[in-house]
C-alpha cells in the first residue's frame, strides 16, 4: 500500500468539497473492494474519503410505497432487516448471499453498485426491481446507472447516497456462485411489479444486463415453463477459468426459471 | 486419577490458540529489526542481463539491498535437495544449483531476484519496486507433458529437462502377466497441481548475534533441526553449535514448511551482513501462492492385468512428475519412493512395475504436500481398479475382496519393496459397506432419478507407508538424513514432567497426545505434563513432523525415554523400601515391592533423585532421561472410505450426499484429535477432487493466484464425515500407533472420483471434477437418455 491521506466528513456537501479538493481522492465505504486493490499496490489514491461518519447515509426505511436503503448500509443489514424481508424477502435473501459474514459486515451497498463489478450480486437486484439511485446530485434509473464493465453513470465527484426500490408483487433471484470467490458466476433477478416484469442478469456479462425476451414470455405467463427454451447468445459472455461462455449462456436459462421457482410475493 | 490412555482429552494448546496468545513467527518482534521485502521476478523464463539496485538503495528507509551477485561474492552455497535418486541408468538425478538469490536466470514467477532491507515494511516495498531489471524473456513451459520435448531447456544441467528416469519393480515379470491376461483395464490420469494455503504465511527472523559469532532463526519450520542441517551444512557453511532454530507456535504446513527455502536463508545471512540488525519477513497471500512448495503434478498412463475371475495378474505404470523449475529440499523422493512402493495397494498383485520421468518446468518447485506420492499412487490404484470392476461387470467391493491381502498373510512382501506388517483389509471394507448401506445403494439412485438427479458412489481402499524409516533403508535409498525421532522425559524435582520431542506440532495437537502418553505411563495426571518442541536451542536434535510420523516414530521415542526413567526410578526405589531392584514394579504410578503393599510414588522417587540425601550407591543423581528411536520398518495405516454423490445435471454440481471413513491407525490414544485429522484430511482430498487446481497459463504466468481463483473448500462444499476406526497395532514399536495425519488426503480423492465417474458413466473425466466439466458430460447422457 502507498500512502495516502485520510479523511473523516460528517456530511455529504463536506465529502463533495473533500473530493473536489483532492485529485486522486478515493471515497471509501466498506473498503473490500477498494482495500485490497490498494494492498496490491494496484491503486494509490492521494486521499480517502470515508463515508462511513455520514450518518444520512446509513439504514433502511419506507418512502412513499418504497424501500430506501443508505448508500453505506451493509449488505447484513440489509439482510436482515425487518422491512426488506417483509416486502422484498428477494432482496434481503440477494444480500445475505454476498460473499462470506466478513465481507457482508463490511461491503455496502452504495460500494457495490459504485463498483459494477461484472459479478456483483446487486446490480441484477437494482435492475431486476427498477430501482432508482439517488446521488449528491440526481436520480439515476438503474437501467441507465449500470454502463459498462465498472463504469457506471455517476460523474467525477458523484456520490450515491441511497437506492430507492420500488415493492414488486413477486421477486426471486438465484445465483450460481463461483466457488472461489463467491461471486456470481450467474446470478438472475425476476420481478413483476410496477416496473413491469423484469428479468436481469448479472456474472454471466460484462455488465448487468436485461433479457427481453425471457421478460416478454413471464408477462404472458408467470412460471418457470414460460422460459423453456428460451436462450441467451453466448458470443458476447464471459468466459474465464472458472466458466465458459457456453456454459454460462445454459445457466441463465437455468437460473431464471430457478428464480421464478423462488419468487415469493 | 484421569484414564488419560485413551480418551478426548480437550487440547491443551487450544487455550492459548483460541484466546489470540499463540505466539507464531509474526507475532514476534526482535529490537531493531529491519524487514526485507523479495523482488520477485513477474517472468515464468528469461535470462537477467543486469539488475539494477541503486535508486532503490537511495530510497528512504532503506538499510541494504542484495543481489545474487552478493550471496556468491560471500560464498553462499545452493538450497540442496537432500535425497539422492539413481535413474535406471545407474546415474544420480540431475541437481542443477538452486540459488536463495539468482545469478543468471529466472525459472518461474516469483523466483527471488533481489532482496530489500528497510526500517519498515513499507519502505522495503516502496524500494522494491525501484530495483530494475533487465530481462531477456525465454520460452516458457509449465506442462509436465511438453517438458521432455526438451525446448525450452530450462537448466544447462538436466538436458531435455528430465531429472531423471527412475524404474520399480520387474518389469519382466509384469510384460510376462500382460501377455498372458484375461482383460487389461487402462486409464489416463492426471492427479492435479495443488497449493498448500497454510493458514499462517512462512515468514521468518534472521538475527545474528557479532558478540558471540550466533545466529538465531525464527521460522515457521515442521522441523527445525533439519533446516538447522540443510542451512549450516550447505548452504551457508556455519557450524551448527552457533547456529538456533526457533519454529514456535506454527500455523499449518502440510509439508509445505519442511523444506529449507530462499526467504529464511536470505534473512539469517542478511543480519550478519548488517552487523547483527534482525532481519525479518512475512510473506504476503500473494506470495504463498507463488512461491510455496506447490503438490501433485503427475500425469499418468496405467494398466492393470487381470484374469477371468478379477484376480489382479500385473500393474504397469508409467508416469511423468513435475518437479517445477528447481528441486525442493526432497522433491526427489516424492514421484519415486514414496510413490512407487505403493502402488501394490492393499491388493496381492503379484507383479507391479513403475517408471517415473521427472521433470522440470518454468512453476514453483514442487514437493512433498500431505500425502506426499502416496495419494498419488493411491489415485492411480483405486481408480484403475474401480474402472477394472466395470470393464468386467463385477461388483467394485467383490473385486477389491478377492485381491486383498489377508490377515494372515502378514508381514506381506510387495512387488514394490516394502513389507506390509499387519492389517484388516477386509474387515474395514465390510464396516465401511455396512455404514454406508451399500446393498441399498441402487434404491437411493432410483430415488435420486426420480428427481432428474444422477447418483454414484465410490470406493477407496487406500494403504499408506508412514513413518519413513528405518534410517539404514531410507539411506541405502537416497536419503541424505536419517530418520530416527529423540525424546527427553525431565522429571522435576517436585514431581511435574517436561517432554522435550524432536517431533515438530504445528496443529497436530502434540501436546496433548504425548501429554496423554506421558501421564498414562507414568500414572500421573495429564496437567502435569508439558511438552517443548520447536527449538534447537531446547530439545534434542530431532528430524521434525511429515509423513505421519509423529506418534509413531517420535511418541515411541518419548516411550523409550519413559521406560528409562522408570527402570532408574526402580533403582531408587528398591533402595528407600530396602528391597532388590528385581522385586519392584511399577504400576499406575507407584513402585511397590511385589507381592506387598510397600510402596513409593513416581513423585517421591523423583524429588529423592533432586536432593539425594538416602540414595543408592552409584545412581547418578536426577530423574532426566534420553532416547532415540529409530523404528523397524515403515508403520501401515490403511482403511476404506465410501463416497456417495448426488449430481444435478442441469448445472453440475456434485453434491456430497455421504462420506463414511472406517481406518485404521493402529492404537488410537486421543480420538477426538484423530478424527480432527481424518476430517482435515478428507477436506482437503475433497478440495484436490472437486474444486483446487493449481493453473499455470502457456507463458507460465500463475493464474490461480489468489483466493479469488484457487479454489479452497469451504464448510458449505464438505458432508458430515462419518468416521469408524478398527484398530490392528503396529506390531513393531512401542506405542502401536500407525500414524493418521494423511490419511484423509490419501483416501478422499479416488473415493470422490470413482463416486462421480460411477455416476456419470464415464471416467473421461480429470481432476477437479468441476461443476462445468460434470455438466458438459451430465449433459450427454441425458441427450443419449433422452434418444
Ligand atoms: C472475498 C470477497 C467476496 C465477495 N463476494 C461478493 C459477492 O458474492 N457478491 C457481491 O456482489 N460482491 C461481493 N464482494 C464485494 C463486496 O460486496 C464489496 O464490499 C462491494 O463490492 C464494495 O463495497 P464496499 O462498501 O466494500 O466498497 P469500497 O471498497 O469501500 O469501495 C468500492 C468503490 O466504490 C466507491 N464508492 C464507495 N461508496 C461510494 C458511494 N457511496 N458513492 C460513490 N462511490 C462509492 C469507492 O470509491 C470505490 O471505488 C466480495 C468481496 C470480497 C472481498
Amino acid at each position: 500500500m502507498y500512502g495516502f491521506e485520510y479523511h473523516k466528513p460528517s456530511s455529504l456537501d463536506e465529502a463533495a468539497k473533500l473530493l473536489a479538493d483532492n485529485e486522486e481522492a478515493s471515497l471509501i465505504a466498506g473498503g473490500h473492494t477498494l482495500l485490497p486493490t490498494m494492498k496490491q499496490r494496484l491503486a494509490a489514491p492521494s486521499a480517502i474519503v470515508d463515508l462511513g461518519g455520514i450518518a444520512d447515509l446509513k439504514g433502511i426505511r419506507e418512502e412513499g410505497g418504497n424501500i430506501v436503503v443508505g448508500a453505506i448500509t451493509t449488505h447484513d443489514a440489509v439482510a436482515g432487516s425487518d422491512v426488506v424481508q417483509a416486502k422484498i424477502p428477494a432482496m434481503a435473501r440477494l444480500a445475505g448471499g454476498i460473499g462470506d459474514p466478513q465481507v457482508r459486515n463490511r461491503g455496502t451497498i452504495g460500494g457495490s453498485i459504485a463498483n459494477n463489478d461484472p459479478a456483483a450480486d446487486y446490480p441484477a437486484g437494482l435492475v431486476g426491481l427498477g430501482a432508482i439511485v439517488r446521488t449528491n446530485k440526481r436520480e439515476i434509473p438503474a437501467d441507465d446507472f449500470f454502463v459498462a464493465l465498472f463504469e457506471t453513470a455517476l460523474e467525477e465527484g458523484e456520490i450515491v447516497k441511497e437506492v430507492s426500490f420500488p415493492v414488486p408483487e413477486k421477486a426471486g433471484y438465484a445465483k450460481f456462485h463461483n466457488p472461489a470467490s463467491r461471486y456470481a458466476i450467474v446470478g438472475v433477478f425476476v420481478s413483476r411489479g410496477p416496473q413491469g416484469v423484469r428479468v436481469a442478469v448479472t456474472g454471466a456479462g460484462p455488465c448487468v444486463f436485461r433479457v427481453k425476451e425471457m421478460e416478454d414470455a413471464l408477462s404472458g405467463n408467470w412460471s418457470a415453463d414460460a422460459l423453456k427454451g428460451i436462450t441467451v447468445p453466448e458470443d458476447e459472455l464471459n468466459a474465464d477459468l472458472h466458466a465458459s461462455a457456453e456454459y454460462r449462456a445454459h445457466l441463465v436459462g437455468v437460473m431464471a426459471r430457478r428464480a421464478v421457482q423462488a419468487a415469493t410475493a | 486419577m484421569p484414564d488419560s490412555g485413551v480418551s478426548r482429552v480437550l487440547r491443551k494448546e487450544d487455550q492459548r490458540f483460541l484466546t489470540g496468545r499463540g505466539h507464531y513467527t509474526d507475532d514476534l518482534n526482535r529490537p531493531g529489526q529491519l524487514h526485507a521485502v523479495f523482488v520477485r521476478s513477474e517472468m515464468a523464463h528469461a535470462t537477467v542481463k543486469s539488475v539494477s539496485t541503486d535508486a532503490a538503495k537511495q530510497a528512504p528507509g532503506v538499510v541494504a539491498v542484495f543481489t545474487g551477485q552478493d550471496m556468491a561474492d560471500d560464498g553462499v552455497g545452493s538450497l540442496p535437495c537432500g535425497w539422492v535418486v539413481t535413474d535406471k541408468h545407474g546415474e544420480a538425478h540431475k541437481a542443477p544449483p538452486h540459488f536463495p538469490l539468482v545469478r543468471d536466470k529466472v525459472r518461474y514467477v516469483g523466483d527471488h531476484v533481489a532482496v530489500v532491507i528497510a526500517e519498515t515494511r513499507a519502505q522495503a516495498a516502496d524500494a522494491a519496486e525501484l530495483v530494475e531489471v533487465d530481462y531477456e524473456g525465454l520460452d516458457a513451459n509449465a506442462d509436465p507433458a511438453k517438458a521432455l520435448e526438451g525446448a525450452p531447456q530450462i537448466h544447462d544441467e538436466a538436458p531435455g529437462n528430465l531429472c531423471f528416469d527412475w524404474e520399480l519393480g520387474d518389469k519382466a515379470a509384469v510384460d510376462e502377466a500382460f501377455s498372458k491376461a484375461h482383460h487389461v483395464s487402462r486409464l489416463e490420469l492426471r492427479n492435479n497441481r495443488l497449493i498448500p494455503n497454510a493458514l499462517e504465511p512462512r515468514a521468518a527472523i534472521g538475527e545474528y548475534d557479532p558478540g558471540t559469532d550466533e545466529y538465531t532463526l525464527y521460522s515457521t519450520s515442521q522441523n527445525p533441526h533439519l533446516l538447522r542441517l540443510i542451512l549450516c551444512a550447505f548452504v551457508l557453511n556455519l557450524p551448527e553449535h552457533k547456529v538456533r532454530i526457533v519454529a514456535p507456535d506454527v500455523g499449518g504446513g502440510f509439508g509445505s514448511k519442511i523444506y529449507c527455502y530462499a526467504e529464511e536463508t536470505v534473512c539469517t545471512w542478511a543480519s550478519k551482513k548488517l552487523n547483527g540488525k534482525p532481519v525479518k519477513w512475512t510473506a504476503e497471500r500473494s506470495e504463498s501462492f507463488s512461491s510455496d512448495a506447490h503438490g501433485r503434478d503427475h500425469v499418468t498412463h496405467a494398466e492393470l492385468a487381470l484374469d477371468e475371475n478379477g484376480k489382479f495378474l500385473a500393474l504397469k505404470v508409467d508416469t511423468i512428475a513435475n518437479l517445477g523449475a528447481y528441486l525442493s529440499s526432497f522433491a526427489t523422493a516424492v514421484p519415486t519412493y514414496l510413490y512407487g512402493t505403493l502402488l501394490a495397494g492393499q491388493y496381492k498383485t503379484p507383479a507391479v512395475h513403475c517408471n517415473v520421468r521427472a521433470v522440470f518446468t518454468n512453476t514453483a518447485p514442487v514437493d512433498a504436500y500431505r500425502g506426499a506420492g502416496r495419494p498419488e499412487a493411491t489415485y492411480v490404484v483405486e481408480r484403475m481398479v474401480e474402472r477394472a470392476a466395470r470393464d468386467m461387470n463385477m461388483d467394485p467391493a467383490e473385486i477389491r475382496r478377492r485381491n486383498f491381502v489377508q490377515p494372515d498373510e502378514f508381514p506381506y512382501q510387495t512387488p514394490v519393496a516394502l513389507t506390509y506388517d499387519s492389517g484388516q483389509y477386509e474387515k474395514a471394507l465390510d464396516e465401511a459397506l455396512a455404514m454406508i448401506d451399500y446393498k441399498n445403494f441402487g434404491q437411493r439412485r432410483q430415488e435420486s432419478e426420480r428427481n432428474g438427479k444422477l447418483r454414484g458412489i465410490g470406493l477407496s481402499a487406500y494403504i499408506e507407508a508412514c513413518g519413513i524409516a528405518p534410517s539404514q533403508v531410507v539411506g541405502a535409498l537416497g536419503a541424505g538424513v536419517g530418520l530416527w525421532e529423540s525424546a527427553q522425559v525431565r522429571f522435576n524435582a517436585t514431581g511435574s514432567i517436561s517432554v522435550f520431542t524432536g517431533s515438530h506440532s504445528h496443529g497436530q495437537g502434540h501436546e496433548t497426545t504425548f501429554a496423554q502418553l506421558v501421564a498414562d505411563r507414568f500414572g500421573v495426571p495429564v496437567e502435569n505434563v508439558d511438552v517443548v518442541h520447536g527449538d534447537t536451542g531446547r530439545i534434542p536434535m530431532g528430524m521434525g513432523t511429515y509423513g505421519s510420523r509423529s506418534l509413531a516414530v517420535g511418541g515411541s521415542a518419548i516411550v523409550r525415554a519413559c521406560d528409562k526413567v522408570i527402570e532408574k526410578g526402580k533403582k531408587i526405589a528398591a533402595h528407600l523400601l530396602e528391597a532388590s531392584v528385581d522385586d519392584i514394579e511399577f504400576d499406575s504410578g507407584n513402585f511397590r515391592v511385589a507381592g506387598t503393599d510397600k510402596q513409593k510414588s513416581i513423585g517421591e522417587i523423583a524429588f529423592t533423585a533432586y536432593v539425594p540425601h538416602n540414595y543408592p550407591e552409584g545412581v547418578e543423581p536426577g530423574l532426566d532421561e534420553t532416547a532415540f528411536y529409530d523404528p523397524a520398518n515403515f508403520t501401515y495405516p490403511a482403511g476404506v472410505h465410501i463416497a456417495e454423490v448426488e449430481i444435478d445435471p442441469e448445472t453440475g454440481t456434485t453434491r456430497i450426499a455421504d462420506w463414511v471413513a472406517v481406518d485404521d491407525f493402529g492404537k488410537v490414544i486421543n480420538p477426538m484429535i484423530v478424527e480432527g485429522q481424518v476430517h482435515g484430511g478428507i477436506a482437503q482430498g475433497i478440495g484436490q477432487a472437486l474444486l483446487e487446481e493449481g493453473v499455470y497459463d502457456e507463458a507460465g504466468q500463475l493464474v490461480t493466484g489468489s483466493y479469488q481463483d484457487y479454489c479452497m473448500p469451504r464448510a458449505d462444499d464438505l458432508p458430515s464425515y462419518r468416521v469408524g476406526m478398527i484398530e490392528t497395532p503396529c506390531p513393531h514399536n512401542p506405542v502401536g500407533a500407525k500414524g493418521c495425519g494423511e490419511a484423509g488426503a490419501i483416501a478422499a480423492p479416488p473415493a470422490l472420483m470413482n463416486a462421480i465417474t460411477d455416476a456419470l458413466g464415464t471416467e473421461e473425466i480429470s481432476m477437479p471434477a468441476t461443476r462445468e466439466k460434470v455438466w458438459r458430460i451430465a449433459r450427454g447422457r441425458l441427450a443419449q437418455a433422452a434418444e
